[in-house]
């Protein structure tokens, strides 16, 4: 490859990734990269982000549900900050998750009163979608899903505050990390 | 109504939306509503008047909880103030406003709340729902007294009235409980027909009027209220005038049938409503601010208002219905006049200015109407009310004689004051020019004129009126032959008003004299509140001093000692010991046993703080180990994944701390102590374990309820319907919870290094770089 090459890319840059839904690639100094952990971490991220939405949907019938979901897709996330550093924090605020998912779970918790049922009353919905077949869940998912955004939320709150707040009061005072 | 209630909330958070495209449309789309609101008041006022309409929505029947909404007279003169007054506000606020004032947008949204809000209080037919709708109103008006809390004096006023109306919110909590458990039911509607008698209702109906006086600004609790006159001039109108102040006298309106023959109820009110109305009076003649001036006057009124609601004749109660008309609309005039004339000249200090009359004289009119209504002449409404309110206490006892003295001597300082405020705001005063003076816009003057205007026609339709407040008075004991009326011939009443009249004139002419002994008073409201609240500070600083010294292992003894002693000793005391105890269940649970004792133990040697994060994570593993072979797969993967979370944020921590917990090995006087004390609670533990399994002797019958009835909630998965189906409110508290965790970490950890500023540059208070400030906003 050559310089005159459009493809030139520098040395630095080769593996940048190109989804921004992956690592970032725009890592912490070049010593402290585990390239081993990164590229584990980028095959694993959205597999595992995959199966924290099938632990939620699967949590009203087997082991799972809107925390046991969300928790996993934080550790999703621990991960991606412990390869990538704090530059690979995702884009939305953590506040904004957990408002949101306090506002699905209260929203779904009121939602029954609006046909003059009591709080929180749940019923079944059933659906045959084309293709996939019959699918059937309660209306008690939304409330997971709530549980789930703020999980989520809790999880990205604790990296930003405890990761990547701590690490740049290290940097800000001149400490080794 | 619960549908009208929750628009407002509702459209009050969709208006930022509006707000970012334009600030006058957003004041004008929240106008629609109140409007609206008023509309269907009006249209539903013919069976309220006839005997109240009524609306219930289920809310937990299990626990008997219910929102209850009942539209009745009193609810329907409430809401003429509340969403009448509050349209006009609103479509007031477009033009005063500028298009770049940065608290336009909030408190667009807030108003909105806020009348939404108050529409809830003034509906509720259920003493918990009122409650609640009462604290909105509250913190409604924190966040508008205190607008972006960048002045000193704004956060003081704001926290003040927050802190006196949350107490007395608080008290009347108490008392609520303490009313509806005692009468059996929570519904208002309920105890008013069926009031209960007892020593806990004295109890319940004195805490009820703290929480009425504070929010009314009623003697000693004043002073929050014309300290909250930092707000904008609109809020002011709005909150402090027309409609949250009222909240109180409300409350006493809605429960006085009930109460108003117990001494309980009326003397502290008849004592409280006089005294308030006449310090108020006195207080408003030396105001030079003339938003202070009529503070002082609503605080003046509504005493008034408190004496008349509270007194328990039906004619007092007529009377209290035509002044609380009055009052909203005279008051909500004479202060969005206040704000034109600051908009128009730049000031509202009555020693600057001058000749405003000759230059605005169609605003001078408008506020000269409202005076007059609001010092009782005739043929305003003001003048009606105040007839009525002489007629109810010009008979019988000493006590009413002295009622009405003190109402007459009251009537004489509002005169005073009215005529105060109209020579401030428009009289030229000698050795002062008119300056410049530049001619409010028509989004100003309009809605000044609309309440202004209601002063004469309610009182030329005084019948309406009086059908109004006839209908509220009827279940109280009275003359029933007395109606509400511009001329009841010549009469004491008459004379009383004429004598108002005459004495507030004079009071006014010898001003000179008079204002500065009424800047004077021997006694300050706010210099007691001021010193209550520096020693609740100390208080509070010399117990923390002791409790929190400030050393985790002291903190930690202090937990495990009480939960060696508390819960361990009724255990052992109470508790049944098991009487079959199997060794283990399966074979594997040894192993898992033996690990988590062994890392325990290991434990207590590390001297290394990452070696001991690791154990305690072994621990935790060790115990999901243990939840797989007794058959909850759920608990486990929860177990598994929270420990291997908090092994992370532990780690995250240890970064910044020290590698080793002590630089030398701890000596034996300190380790033997600590060492018995780990050791007992963790027996306490085990055989608290032990002895809660044993302590199911029945078959469960709940569990077999849950298995019967899973299938039907749509889950073949136990444990996952028991969380997110039968016990999901506790998982929405508990959600709750978490987000409380999650914003106090981030706060201690980063928020406190930078103050928060919009508008101006940040400033900075710590010692790092601005970008943590950026993590917090995003």
């Amino acid at each position: 490859m050559s310089p005159d090459n459009d493809d030139y890319k520098p040395f630095e840059e080769w593996d940048r990734p190109r989804q921004a839904w992956m690592l970032s690639g725009d890592c912490r100094g070049h010593r402290q990269r585990t390239l081993l952990l990164e590229m584990t971490t980028r095959a694993l991220f959205p597999t595992v982000l995959v199966f924290s939405v099938y632990l939620l949907l699967v949590g009203h019938y087997g082991p799972g549900g809107g925390f046991a979901a969300g928790l996993v897709a934080g550790l999703a996330f621990v991960l991606r900050y412990i390869a990538g550093g704090s530059e690979a924090a995702v884009r939305v605020r953590p506040p904004v998750l957990i408002g949101l998912g306090l506002t699905v779970a209260l929203l779904t918790a009121l939602a029954p009163t609006v046909v003059g049922a009591p709080v929180l009353t749940t019923t079944k919905l059933a659906l045959d979608v084309p293709l996939l077949g019959h699918f059937e869940t309660q209306t008690s998912v939304f409330l997971d899903v709530g549980v789930y955004l703020l999980i989520v939320g809790v999880v990205l709150d604790l990296l930003r505050s405890l990761g990547a707040g701590i690490e740049r009061d290290m940097r800000d005072a001149g400490e080794p990390r | 109504m619960l549908a009208l209630v929750a628009a407002h909330l509702v459209l009050a958070g969709l208006l930022p939306i509006v707000s970012a495209r334009s600030r006058r449309a957003a004041f004008a789309v929240a106008a629609v509503l109140p409007a609206a609101t008023l509309l269907w008041a009006l249209a539903n006022a013919g069976p309220a008047l006839a005997g109240g309409v009524d609306e219930t929505t289920a809310w937990s029947p299990a626990l008997g909880l219910e929102l209850s909404f009942r539209l009745d007279a009193l609810g329907l003169a409430m809401i003429v103030l509340v969403s009448g007054i509050g349209a006009v506000i609103l479509a007031y606020c477009t033009g005063y406003f500028g298009a770049g004032s940065p608290y336009a947008t909030r408190s667009a949204a807030l108003l909105l709340a806020f009348a939404g809000s108050m529409l809830g209080l003034v509906l509720a037919d259920d003493l918990l729902t009122l409650y609640v709708f009462w604290e909105l109103t509250s913190i409604a008006s924190f966040l508008l007294v205190g607008q972006g809390g960048e002045r000193r004096e704004e956060r003081r006023a704001a926290v003040q009235a927050l802190l006196v109306t949350v107490f007395g919110g608080l008290a009347m909590l108490l008392g609520f409980v303490l009313l509806g458990e005692t009468a059996g039911t929570y519904r208002i509607s309920e105890i008013l027909a069926d009031p209960p008698r007892g020593g806990a209702v004295t109890a319940a109906l004195l805490l009820i009027l703290l929480g009425a006086f504070t929010k009314s600004a009623q003697l000693p609790f004043h002073p929050w209220l014309p300290a909250a006159m930092v707000a904008p001039t609109p809020v002011s109108a709005y909150l402090h005038a027309a409609s949250m102040v009222k909240a109180g006298v409300y409350l006493v309106a809605r429960l006085s049938p009930a109460f108003s023959d117990l001494a309980v109820w009326t003397v502290p009110v008849l004592v409280a409503g006089v005294a308030t109305m006449l310090v108020g009076g006195w207080r408003a003649l030396s105001a030079t601010d003339l938003k202070r001036l009529l503070a002082f006057g609503t605080v003046s009124q509504l005493g008034f208002l408190m004496v008349l609601f509270g007194a328990g004749g039906r004619v007092a109660a007529m009377a209290g219905i035509a002044m609380l008309l009055a009052h909203g609309m005279f008051k909500a005039t004479l202060f969005l006049t206040v704000g034109a004339v600051d908009h128009a000249t730049g000031t509202r200090d009555v020693r600057e200015l001058s000749g405003v009359g000759r230059a605005l004289p169609g605003l001078a009119i408008a506020a000269a109407l409202a005076a007059a209504s609001m010092a009782g002449l005739p043929p305003l409404i003001g003048f009606v009310g105040k007839e009525a309110a002489f007629e109810a206490f010009l008979h019988g006892s000493v006590e009413n004689w002295a009622v009405a003295g003190g109402l007459l001597l009251g009537s004489v300082l509002t005169v005073a004051y009215s005529a105060r405020f109209l020579w401030g705001a428009f009289a030229s005063k000698p050795g002062r020019d008119a300056g410049d003076v530049h001619r409010p816009g028509a989004a100003l003057t309009v809605p000044i004129w609309l309440c202004a205007a209601a002063g004469p026609v309610l009182g030329i339709a005084t019948p309406i009126v009086d059908t109004e407040a006839a209908s509220y008075a009827g279940a109280l004991p009275g003359d029933p032959g007395y109606h509400l009326a511009l001329w009841h011939g010549f009469g004491l009443p008459l004379l009383f008003s004429a004598i108002a009249l005459a004495g507030g004139l004079a009071l006014h002419a010898a001003r000179a004299r008079v204002t500065p002994l009424a800047g004077h008073s021997p006694l300050d409201a706010q210099r007691a509140y001021e010193k209550t609240v520096a020693g609740i500070g100390r208080v509070a600083v010399g117990v923390t001093g002791r409790l929190q010294v400030g050393s985790l292992p002291a903190y930690l003894a202090t937990i495990l000692v009480a939960f060696v002693l508390l819960p361990g000793v009724a255990t052992v005391l109470a508790g049944a010991w098991p009487t079959s105890l199997p060794l283990y269940h399966e074979v594997i649970q040894i192993p898992l046993a033996i690990m988590v004792v062994v890392a325990a133990l290991a434990v207590t040697r590390a001297r290394r703080r990452f070696t001991a994060v690791l154990l305690v994570g072994v621990i935790g593993y060790g115990v999901g180990g243990l939840f797989i072979v007794e058959g909850a797969p759920d608990l486990a993967l929860a177990q598994f994944l929270v420990e291997t979370l908090s092994l992370v944020a532990f780690v995250f921590v240890l970064r910044r701390l020290p590698p080793h917990f002590t630089e030398s090995r701890p000596s034996r006087r300190v380790r033997v102590p600590k060492a018995l004390l780990g050791a007992a609670a963790g027996f306490a533990v085990a055989v608290f374990a032990l002895v809660l399994s044993a302590a199911r002797t029945g078959p469960a019958a709940t569990s077999g309820e849950f298995a019967r009835l899973a299938p039907e909630a749509g889950a073949t998965n136990v444990i996952s319907a028991i969380l997110v189906d039968f016990r999901a409110l506790d998982t929405v508290g508990e959600i709750g919870v978490l987000f409380v965790a999650a914003a106090g970490v981030a706060s201690l950890v980063l928020a406190t290094r930078y103050d928060r500023r919009r508008g101006g540059g940040r400033v900075e208070s710590g010692q790092s770089t601005p970008r943590h400030e950026e993590d917090v906003l995003g």
